[in-house]
């Protein structure tokens, strides 16, 4: 096969591709000669092409679509539930898919599996969908990667949605990996901004790579549907308007479909904190600092106070302080609170990448020169065993608790 | 048993910048390491090899610098490495790279498990193992904390849930996708880097894996980068000074109306 992209005899040697490149794969050892593309590390964005003034860079067109992309209509939600529950993920993502769906002038559909889930659709409703597609059978009363994506695939060829939104949850992302390859479709992962392009009407999907030090912008120009898994705690919630009209449409599966190869033994929920900090709006999370497992209770009793879920670092969790399932940062959970708490975290990058984006960041920390006062909105050079018992008791009158 | 570990090389931070005259990624000097979350894999499919007998396969997709990872992984045990480079790869997203992966593990044939780190540290996405398992139509067991049994035909493996965990049992061959509880990477042997170093690493295109050109590389990826650029920078924050007593007042009068607001 030849290479997708070429420098040719057009070229002057000027550099602009050179400087052009966002990744680095273009270069020009000597003036005066051609540079040179490194197609390992070339994404064949095209960046370079727009540079060159002399039009000395081919580029191999993708394909057009082979498929009609206008016959692919409406803006689809999945709706997760655990255990009957509709998960606040499927608002948020509401919030957003109406807004979207309004740009394009498409409907927004609800998508829910599950079993004995029929009064749940009321509630989808209420949020915004003006269509929620039910599939409602004993099998499906539990997340299962196979049979979930086996219903999902199937009613995505049959009623061809424009755009498919997920959430970035461990199911969304188990589930939606699976389906996007079936159905031919670009999935784009763990996005923190959507809109739809004015002239293509393409949905553009923004994300953070890089542990959030880079943001990517990214379309799916001639594949549907436009599939995206997008964060937790983003996007704003649907309100809830008992007035919104919308239809529930049953959906008939073929029994072969609910089929699973793995089977769910048994759920085990976490015991050490009730809060789930992906779900939670306030995290106080500890770090080295806090020095013993036993002084996390500083931390436990400053959140059930404020209302907050406790998160930790990585050296509190190789410590063995907390389980690992409290672990914020690169190889942990990424959050996204309303405020987070950082008592006698250092702020190394990694940690930094799991918390950044979150609206206010309160950053307690003896050591004044600690990288995470760089990203606090309010920072606090003192001793975190002064600070935090303070902070719960004044909290506590405060609050009237 | 035959284990097949997929392993992704990426840069050894993700403190990458973009330099804002130029507005290209600035990773000069960057050492290249194996993704994180792929040396729990490489260790849990050492460890299963001791408890079943088998061997290790590692796979990787990637330039002829990956070679290297490879190799790495061969020095803590692995016994064989297979790299998938060409340049018709280029521009490949998760659906054609899970693609590429999954016909190259055809390719090997007779496998049991195939394990993947959870997510790359670079893109993150979390898509590829899951890609592989729907390209081999296996059933997958994703963001595995813990493998509690295995056998000939079956493995029992925990998966971690944002609020719990979920015991999952899955016939062979199956995909895990595993997460950094599971276990500690172990450091190379002498005998391991000795090993790595006379180790051949078997290296394929797109043509010895009958691929089919419209599912690889650009061709195969439905999903394009249009634009990157740099988060807007947090704001510098506000340092609160003077003692505890004085402090504690001004951070609860800054925050009680978010608390409030944020009342979960």
């Amino acid at each position: 096969m030849s290479d997708p992209i070429k420098i040719n005899e057009k070229c002057v040697f000027c550099g602009a591709c050179v400087k052009a490149c966002p990744f680095g794969a273009i270069t020009q050892t000597e003036r005066k000669t051609v540079p040179v593309i490194d197609l390992m590390k070339c994404t064949l964005c095209g960046a370079c092409v727009a540079s060159c003034k002399f039009d000395a860079i081919w580029m191999k067109e993708k394909s057009a679509a082979t498929i009609d992309l206008s016959s692919f209509k409406d803006v689809w939600v999945f709706a997760e539930q655990h255990d009957g529950v509709i998960q606040s993920i499927t608002f948020e993502l509401l919030g957003e898919g109406r807004k979207l769906a309004d740009s394009l002038g498409m409907k927004l559909c609800a998508v829910l599996l599950g079993s004995n889930v029929q009064k749940q659709t009321a509630e989808l409703i209420a949020r915004g969908a003006d269509k929620v597609y039910l599939v409602d059978r004993p099998a499906l009363e539990h997340f299962q990667d196979e049979s979930y994506a086996n219903v999902l695939i199937d009613l995505v060829k049959r009623h061809k949605p424009n755009v498919f939104l997920c959430g970035a949850s461990t199911i969304g992302r188990s589930l939606v990996s699976r389906v996007a390859v079936r159905v031919n479709a670009g999935l784009t992962a763990d996005c923190t901004a959507l809109a739809i392009d004015p002239k293509t009407l393409n949905l553009l999907q923004t994300r953070p790579a890089f542990g959030g030090n880079i943001m990517a912008t990214i379309e799916t120009p001639n594949a549907r549907p436009q599939m995206a898994t997008v964060r937790h705690k983003v996007m704003k919630e649907a309100d809830v308007n008992p007035a919104h009209k919308g239809e529930v449409s049953m959906e008939t599966i073929a029994e072969v479909l609910l089929h699973s190869k793995a089977r769910r033994l048994k759920f085990v929920p976490e015991t050490e904190t009730t809060m789930n900090i992906a779900e939670a709006n306030i995290i106080v999370s500890g770090g080295r600092g806090l020095q013993t497992a036993e002084n996390f209770a500083l931390l436990r009793e400053l959140a059930d106070v404020i209302g907050a879920g406790v998160g930790a670092s990585r050296a509190a969790v190789d410590s063995n302080w907390i389980p690992y399932s409290h672990q914020v940062g690169q190889t942990g959970k990424t959050v996204c609170p309303k405020i987070y708490i950082a008592a006698g975290i250092s702020g190394q990058i990694q940690h930094l990448a799991g918390m950044q984006s979150s609206d206010i960041i309160v950053a307690i920390n003896k050591d004044a020169d600690a990288p995470i006062f760089k990203v606090a909105t309010y920072g606090i050079v003192g001793d975190l065993f002064e600070i935090l018992p303070l902070l719960t008791q004044q909290f506590r009158k405060v609050l009237g608790k | 048993m035959r284990y097949v570990v997929c392993i992704k090389q990426v840069p050894e931070t993700t403190d990458v910048k973009i330099n804002p005259e130029t507005n290209t990624l600035m990773r000069d000097g960057v050492a290249a390491i194996i993704n994180p979350f792929d040396m729990y894999a490489i260790e849990e499919g050492l460890r299963l090899k001791a408890k079943t007998g088998g061997t290790v396969t590692v796979l990787s997709m990637g330039p002829p610098q990956a070679d290297a990872a490879l190799r790495e992984a061969i020095s803590m045990g692995a016994d064989d490495g297979i790299l998938l480079s060409d340049r018709a790869f280029a521009g490949s997203d998760t659906w054609a790279t899970s693609y590429t992966l999954a016909m190259a593990i055809r390719k090997i044939g007779a496998f049991d498990i195939i394990l993947c780190g959870k997510q790359a540290s670079d893109g993150d996405t979390a898509q590829v193992g899951p890609g592989i398992a729907i390209h081999l139509d296996l059933p997958q067991i994703t963001y595995v904390r813990k493998i509690e049994s295995i056998d000939e035909k079956t493995i029992v493996a925990e998966r971690l849930m944002e609020n719990g965990y979920e015991v999952i049992q899955a016939p062979l061959p199956c995909v895990l996708t595993v997460v950094k509880e599971i276990n500690e990477p172990r450091l190379p042997s002498l005998k391991g880097k000795l090993a790595a170093k006379k180790a051949v690493i078997t290296t394929w295109k797109a043509a010895d894996l009958q691929c089919d050109p419209k599912c690889i590389g650009l061709e195969g990826s439905p999903t394009k980068v249009v634009k990157i650029f740099t988060p807007p920078a947090r704001q510098g924050g506000e340092m609160l000074k003077g003692e505890p007593s004085e402090i504690v007042p001004q951070l609860i009068a800054k925050l009680k109306d978010a608390i409030l607001g944020a009342a979960n």
